[in-house]
């Protein structure tokens, strides 16, 4: 493809879909799983509120990254979702369910608190199936000759189950920070309670990943260990995000908390990306391996190329339209 | 018993899109009805076609978002259950349905927000603007997904290398043979179905004197429209079945009930196909028919499904069973559409009530037509996946076992059935509650982009909520 290498242009693309989706759908799935802590219905309607215009757009992010594998690495995507059966369809049971409780909660009275349920439950499904998900990911699959040759629960291990539960105190980290930045009053009195709470279990899990991570995978070992590099950079920058989160709740800052946030999965993520490349399908497989024809990604990247301004312009707007804070009682009836 | 995660997986797809495939089939339809009658209200600023826009506009909402929620579930399937498949034809399927995604994208992010939140504060041009482009979107949408599927009728322009396809025309292959014919056919089911829902629920209004100027205007104007669409899917279907002769014989064969390739091979009526003897335990027929159909001539020879063997003919009484439901329907169609132009002599088309009734029962009626459909086209190219090219047993997920295709299938089953009830019900009073007035609307301001909220009918009777219709 004349010196162009499509199979980065579209790791890149998807990889950033991929971080978009966990920043844009974590602090709402992260508000569902701190649902039932709430102090009162009140807060729980501020809490909906507060995600309720953007939570759509949020998921579109999944499914543009389904679709796309498919299209442009169909390894991933054929040795993933087989190996992830059943977790994948927990994922999109939660997915369903909390989609639907947005929809009818607010218009519900009598039946109001099985719609709270869902939404809770969906969302806390949701997270745990995404956080086993990476710690599968990291495992690495049981792959033949480009086929899945692994058991239906080979993902569910002690490491994904951490994961799991790693992914869910994070993503209601991140929805906590949010709601510090779009309530006021009792209700971000109580967010800044919890954040520093969810910020130790996030750094608990987050340490003994760490110090597991190289045991489960060899490889990654190699790459952290064999030579100092540029690498240790994120997990580095990862805890000073973590350290301006506690500072910022402690001083009362209203946005920093939730942007420190975002900060620490952006590094996390990226020392995550950086222990793999450019495997994809680990052990074994690259992006290159993984690639669908080359006629096919460029076929494909024309339009996604046209669409992706397109939808974050949209996104940027619908932000800009409903930022300042969500009232207590305010909105809908 | 043995699972088979084959069989399994059949149902379980089978189940997950036939689920999808009845929500996009009214909002394509209802999405070019509500634009034309946002272009009628643009020219002739008759509140009544406002009226309408506005309520079909809210029942459009939930079903879209029922629509999308079931269309997720599907981009995942071919990786759980077809992941071979998936491997093998993901250079011009993960193309394909990418592009659906994106269009539907594309779709949300640029066009619905407006059409569904924007009345009041977008000028009146813009508004019309994006509700036609909402009808456009969702025809761009079927034409991908319906490019993927019917190149799995009739594959073309690839090439089959180490077991992958691989693309070697795009347009060989997104036009491929069977393309035209089932684009339109989907297209005319998705306006019948519009047509004939919009008529049964201004039959209803009608039979209870609600709204009468409007739902006259929305009746007549749905009757003439299928009018004209009912035979003219029956045309396009004859020359999709002519189509399907060429491409997939053994498919029309299963249609026919015919076994045996000869000449004057009559049209059945009624048969019982008996797969095991490869005959049909009864039949009753018109002598000669099917050759006249399909041949143009009595003598014409028609194949039969004893040209393949066994193993590699469809399961027949479901293909002709689903066929005749099917046409039976559109025949059906046919003469509730010339019955309504009779009885437009004299007015008394908005006062009989037996026919009024009967455009209430007809409004289901495309929904198991279009599923009928499916099911001729889906199960009549059994046992091949790719036509001619992969069949369904080497499409399968290699580490599928029949407990865990079993255990999805049962979870989808319980998911969709409490999704299906929800919008259901909700659907149910957002019609009982009827059309609104212009303030009434023009007050609701809210979030945006969210189909569902564009409808602010209460889901219970709880503490609060506002009385719902005033009948019942
Ligand atoms: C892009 C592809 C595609 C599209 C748009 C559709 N299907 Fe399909 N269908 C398949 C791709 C497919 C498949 C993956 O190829 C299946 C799975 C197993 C099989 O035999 O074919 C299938 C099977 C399948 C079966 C079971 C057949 C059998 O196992 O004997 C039914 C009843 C349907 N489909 C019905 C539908 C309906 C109602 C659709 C309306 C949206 C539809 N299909 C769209
Ligand atoms: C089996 C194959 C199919 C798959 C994998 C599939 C996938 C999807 C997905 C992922 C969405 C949601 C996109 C979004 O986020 O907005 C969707 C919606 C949609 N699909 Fe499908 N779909 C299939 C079959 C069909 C068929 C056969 C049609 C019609 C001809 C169709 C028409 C639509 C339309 C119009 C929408 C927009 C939402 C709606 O109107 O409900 N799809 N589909
Ligand atoms: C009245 C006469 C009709 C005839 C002769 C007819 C003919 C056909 C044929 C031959 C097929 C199978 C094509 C193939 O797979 O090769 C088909 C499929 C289908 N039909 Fe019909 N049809 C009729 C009416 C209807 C009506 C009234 C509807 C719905 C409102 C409908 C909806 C469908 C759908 C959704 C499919 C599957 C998609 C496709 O392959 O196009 N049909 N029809």
């Amino acid at each position: 493809m004349g010196g162009i290498d499509l199979a980065i242009i579209w790791a890149v693309i998807i990889g950033f879909g991929v971080i978009m989706y966990v920043l844009m759908d974590g602090f709402d799935l992260g508000l569902g799983i701190l649902f039932p802590f709430a102090p009162d219905e009140a807060a729980r309607d501020v809490m909906m509120n507060s995600v309720a215009p953007v939570w759509d757009g949020n998921e579109t992010w999944l499914v543009l990254g389904g679709a796309g594998l498919l299209g442009a690495f169909p390894l991933v995507y054929s040795v993933f979702l087989p190996a992830l059966y059943i977790g994948v369809f927990l994922l999109l049971a939660g997915l369903i369910f909390r989609g639907v409780a947005f929809e009818f909660r607010f218009k519900s009275r009598a039946n109001r608190h099985w719609w709270n349920r869902a939404f809770c439950w969906g969302s806390a499904v949701a997270a745990f199936a995404q956080g086993a998900v990476v710690g599968a990911y990291i495992q690495g699959f049981a792959v033949e000759d480009f086929v899945y040759v692994g058991g239906p629960l080979d993902w569910l291990t002690p490491f994904s189950v951490l994961t799991g539960f790693g992914l869910m105190a994070g993503y209601a980290l991140l929805g906590a920070t949010w709601l510090i930045m779009k309530s006021e009053g009792h209700v971000q009195a109580w967010a800044y309670r919890i954040t520093p709470t969810l910020l130790a279990l996030v750094l608990a899990v987050f340490l003994i990943i760490s110090l597991w991570t190289p045991f489960v995978n060899p490889d990654v070992w190699e790459r952290w260990f064999g030579h100092i590099q540029l690498i240790w950079l994120f997990p580095v920058l990862a805890l000073g995000c973590a350290v301006l989160i506690y500072q910022a709740v402690r001083s009362r800052r209203e946005g920093l908390p939730f942007v420190a946030t975002v900060g620490l999965y952006i590094f996390t993520y990226l020392g995550l990306v950086v222990s793999k490349w450019p495997v994809i399908v680990p052990p074994n497989y690259t992006i290159w391996d993984a690639s669908s024809a080359p006629e096919s990604q460029l076929f494909l990247l024309i339009g996604v190329l046209f669409v992706i301004p397109i939808v974050l312009t949209y996104t940027a707007w619908t932000y800009w339209v409903f930022r300042g804070k969500v009232k207590v009682g305010e909105g809908y009836h | 018993m043995e699972l088979d995660p084959l069989l399994l997986s059949r149902i379980q797809f089978a189940f997950v899109v036939s689920f999808h495939a009845i929500f996009p089939v009214f909002t394509i339809g209802l999405a070019s009805y509500i634009a034309v009658l946002h272009g009628l209200f643009y020219k002739t600023a008759n509140p009544a076609w406002e009226r309408l826009a506005v309520f079909w506009t809210k029942v459009f909402a939930v079903v879209f978002g029922m629509g999308v929620v079931s269309g997720i579930v599907m981009s995942f399937q071919f990786g759980t259950n077809w992941s071979n498949f998936a491997q093998a034809s993901a250079n011009f399927l993960g193309p394909m349905l990418s592009y659906e995604v994106v269009t539907a994208f594309f779709l949300e992010a640029g066009f619905l927000g407006v059409l569904l939140f924007g009345r009041g504060k977008v000028p009146q041009g813009v508004h019309l603007f994006a509700a036609i482009m909402v009808a456009v979107g969702t025809f761009i949408s079927a034409f991908w997904i319906l490019a993927a599927n019917s190149w799995m009728q009739t594959p073309a322009g690839v090439e089959l290398i180490d077991g992958r396809f691989h693309v070697v025309d795009w347009s060989e292959a997104i036009f491929n043979p069977s393309f035209s014919y089932r684009f339109s056919h989907k297209v005319l089911a998705s306006f019948l179905t519009g047509g004939f829902v919009v008529a049964g629920v201004s039959a209803w209004y009608l039979l209870q004197k609600r709204d009468v100027e409007a739902n006259k205007k929305a009746l007549s104007m749905c009757l003439w429209l299928l009018l004209v669409l009912a035979p003219a899917q029956a045309v396009v279907g004859d020359f999709h079945g002519l189509n399907t002769l060429e491409h997939q014989p053994t498919k029309v064969a299963a249609m026919e009930g015919n076994w045996e390739t000869s000449s004057h091979v009559p049209l059945l009526l009624f048969a019982i196909p008996d797969q095991a003897n490869q005959t049909n335990a009864v039949e009753i027929g018109i002598p000669s028919l099917a050759s006249i159909i399909l041949r143009h001539d009595p003598e014409g020879v028609v194949p039969g499904l004893t040209e393949v063997a066994p193993e590699e003919q469809p399961p027949v009484w479901l293909v002709f069973w689903s066929f005749r439901v099917m046409v039976g329907l559109g025949l059906l169609m046919i003469l509730v559409a010339v019955a309504g132009l009779w009885l437009r002599r004299g007015g008394r088309l908005y006062e009989h009530r037996g026919f009024l009734q009967l455009l209430r029962l007809m409004s289901v009626t495309p929904f198991v037509a279009v599923l009928a459909g499916w099911f001729v086209t889906e199960t009549g190219r059994a046992p091949w996946l790719v036509y001619g090219l992969m069949n369904q047993a080497e499409a399968l997920t290699p580490s599928l076992t029949g407990g865990m295709a079993l255990f999805t299938l049962i979870g989808y089953a319980a998911v969709y059935a409490v999704v299906f009830w929800a919008g259901v019900y909700y659907l149910t009073r957002v019609v009982r509650q009827g059309m609104q007035d212009g303030e009434e609307i023009q007050g609701e301001v809210e979030r945006p982009m969210r189909p569902l909220s564009a409808s602010h009918t209460p889901f219970d009777d709880g503490p609060g909520s506002a009385a719902p219709g005033t009948q019942h």
